[in-house]
């Protein structure tokens, strides 16, 4: 079998055969092996839950593909609970034709994702759409873990007096998937940072108690998710726009598109809000870790322009980081 | 640090702006006639620090916001045509048209719409569409009207069939000389277009000095190249010898680019042209030439521009005259927002209202 056949998703034998031979191998685990209408799992306390859907065009990009994304993108979205992702479920919705080596590198990655990131994929779903009706594979993942902190970090918790760290770079990951999608290539390659925040972020949380704010910038980018902590918690933000780290590479391609970096998804990295007297400590834990080795300090809460974003220019003039309206569009000239 | 950082160095551009504090002792506005100047002006803070004395004001300078809403109904009923692909620059995908229409829309209704990164990529669109007209929208100034006619050359050469140009190009000089030309206009100075200017040079623009006793600049985009244009302008005022000056010749040679003039010429002829906001303005836009009939899209069957009735209450054309400050319009941040543009100059991100909408902290 080298392509998706509508065959696999209609329930009898052929979709047995397809989930066996393809997904048990890869996301096995005691859990999903049983086989029946549910999982059981075994949680305490107050449980976080996400879910998200995962369209991403093209399936494979530098730095992952659409699998691994899967399992990042909604791990990183417990993780921003402070909570300790434990177990997935996944959706998938295929496209008849698909060849069936893209898929078993797709499923084989989010298996390795899932076991990098200490979570485990404990029901799933597959769905055969015919040719036309889906763009080769969609996937839905829905994450729970037990969290680990009290209060929980959220977005309502921004107080005046917090300052702003985020953990690398910002935009790869929008600039990579646009500039694979549209065939273009830069001075430098340009790789998305799609990783899972899990064991980074358990490591902040054990170590630095009574962070405000956890986040990760997905899409509408790092402007777009400051913007909803201001209007959740009701304070302004500034941002000095110099301590935001950006690769010259996602720069570059930035100012030749017509994009904004500060509003480009990422994938492999988040914001945190801390008290000032922890924002030290929280630095230090954050950048001992790979996934967060070029974190900055970048702005700060304040009680100015309450439910807004101010950027501080390196030429010191001060102005509006408003919300992305729609999705960002390269400009004729 | 390249030469690209450099033109944003922070500690040059304070030792300039302290300069232009001491210089710029008479009060002047001065309009920039690109939207790619007024997004620099505004996203660099640039506009938060000048002298009291110097008034900033936007201009008409951005091609999406200048054309002209029947153009836009034009390329909109193309859009719901099954024989017709549209092939189009991104920020043309959300210009509103008649009942708020735009191409987003129209492509959720099925219209067939590609985004393209060149006009040359249009033509890949036209190869790949055999039984369709693939119809590329030619908006733009004369910074894209040369890759534009390159592309009808091209698809000439290439005998292609199925391969047209709607041009609603609009040319620069031709609209400054109608700005000026309005006994109320309120602006004592220009940023002159660095993109246009490369392809025109500087020589165009001499009539805003000579004729109308205005300072004018050519200049690049960067916060050094703003500042150093505002310098220039402030000792002209100062010296009483308006000129236009040219201060951008590390892209701009005095008579810009011959090659592009030349392909431009060959294959389009200037025209009057209608104007978002400013109505129909002399010698302003590009038609095809009759040799290169079998590319215009306005010459296919049933293709017009339709009439549109002016914007109720919009004050756009005072805006893009320097007459009125975005926010001193009754619709701005109302019924006038960049999810909901009612007038051109809110319609691109590279708009005045657009800009003030999303850079002005203080509104």
């Amino acid at each position: 079998m080298d392509k998706v056949l509508l065959d696999y998703g209609s329930g009898g034998r052929a979709s047995h055969r397809f989930v066996a031979d393809l997904f048990f191998k890869y996301l096995g685990n005691d859990i999903l092996a049983r086989m029946d209408d549910a999982a059981v799992l075994s949680l305490t306390g107050p449980v976080a839950m996400s879910t998200d859907s995962f369209v991403v065009d093209p399936i494979f990009f530098p730095g992952g593909d659409i699998g691994s994304l899967a399992v990042h993108g909604t791990v990183n979205d417990v993780a921003m609970m402070g909570a300790r992702p434990l177990y997935l479920t996944c959706g998938f919705i295929l496209e008849e034709g698909l060849p069936m080596d893209d898929l078993a590198k797709i499923v084989a990655s989010m298996g390795q994702a899932a076991r990098d990131a200490g979570v485990r994929i404990v029901a799933g779903d597959t769905k055969v759409v015919p040719r036309g009706a889906a763009d080769k594979i969609f996937i839905n993942t829905t994450g729970v873990g037990e969290i680990m902190v009290d209060p929980a970090p959220s977005g309502h918790r921004a107080a005046v007096g917090d300052v702003v760290i985020v953990s690398g770079s910002m935009g790869d990951h929008g600039l990579a998937i646009l500039s694979t999608r549209e065939g273009l290539s830069f001075e430098a390659p340009v790789v998305s940072d799609s990783a899972s925040l899990a064991g980074i972020v358990g490591k902040l949380l054990a170590a630095v108690p009574g962070v405000h704010v956890l986040r990760d910038p997905t899409r509408g980018g790092l402007a777009t998710t400051l913007n909803e902590i201001a209007g959740q918690s009701d304070v302004g933000i500034e941002l000095t726009q110099a301590d935001i780290p950006i690769h010259p590479a996602v720069a570059g391609g930035c100012a030749v598109l017509g994009l904004d970096p500060l509003y480009l998804a990422n994938e492999g990295k988040f914001l945190c809000i801390v008290p000032e007297a922890k924002a030290q400590a929280a630095l230090a834990t954050i950048t001992a870790d790979p996934l967060g080795a070029g974190a900055k300090v970048i702005g700060r809460v304040v009680s100015d322009h309450p439910g807004k974003v101010a950027l501080v220019t390196p030429l010191g003039g001060k102005r509006l980081l408003g919300m992305l309206e729609g999705e960002q569009l390269p400009r004729i000239c | 640090m390249n030469s690209f950082e450099a033109f944003k160095d922070p500690a040059l551009c304070r030792a300039l702006l302290e300069r232009l504090q001491k210089e710029a002792d008479t009060p002047y506005r001065f309009m920039e006639v690109c939207g790619t100047h007024t997004v620099s002006i505004f996203q660099s803070g640039l506009r938060s620090l000048l002298p009291q004395t110097i008034t900033h004001v936007t201009g008409p300078g951005c091609p999406v916001c200048v054309t002209h809403e029947s153009e836009v109904a034009c390329f909109l009923d193309l859009a719901t045509r099954d024989d017709i692909v549209l092939a189009t620059f991104g920020d043309l995908m959300r210009v509103p048209g008649p009942k708020g229409k735009n191409l987003k829309t129209a492509q959720a209704d099925g219209a067939r719409v590609e985004v393209v990164y060149s006009p040359v990529d249009a033509l890949a669109v036209a190869a790949a569409n055999p039984g369709r007209t693939t119809i590329f929208l030619g908006v733009g100034f004369e910074t894209t009207a040369p890759a534009v006619a390159a592309t009808i050359r091209l698809a000439r050469e290439q005998n292609l069939k199925n391969f047209r140009v709607l041009s609603f190009h609009k040319l620069v000089p031709p609209a400054l000389a109608a700005l000026v030309a309005d006994p109320d206009i309120n602006i004592d100075a220009f940023i002159l277009p660095g993109h246009v200017s490369a392809i025109i040079g500087a020589a165009p623009y001499g009539f805003l000095a000579e004729k109308h006793g205005l300072p004018a600049v050519v200049t690049g985009f960067e916060p050094l190249d703003i500042l150093s244009a505002l310098l220039e302008i402030t000792a002209m005022r100062a010296s009483g010898r308006p000129a236009v000056v040219n201060a951008y010749t590390r892209v701009v040679a005095h008579d810009g680019n011959p090659v592009a003039r030349a392909v431009m010429d060959e294959v389009f002829i200037p025209v009057d042209a209608l104007w978002r906001g400013l109505g129909v303005l002399p010698g302003s836009g590009l038609d095809i030439r009759e040799e290169f009939a079998d590319f215009d899209a306005l010459r296919l069957p049933g293709v017009s521009l339709p009439d549109v009735p002016p914007l109720a209450g919009c004050r756009c054309g005072e805006v893009l005259k320097g007459k009125r400050a975005p926010n001193e319009c009754p619709l701005f941040d109302k019924a006038c927002t960049p999810a909901t543009p009612v007038g051109p100059c809110m319609v691109s991100t590279e708009g005045g209202c657009a800009a003030y909408h999303k850079y002005r902290l203080e509104l």
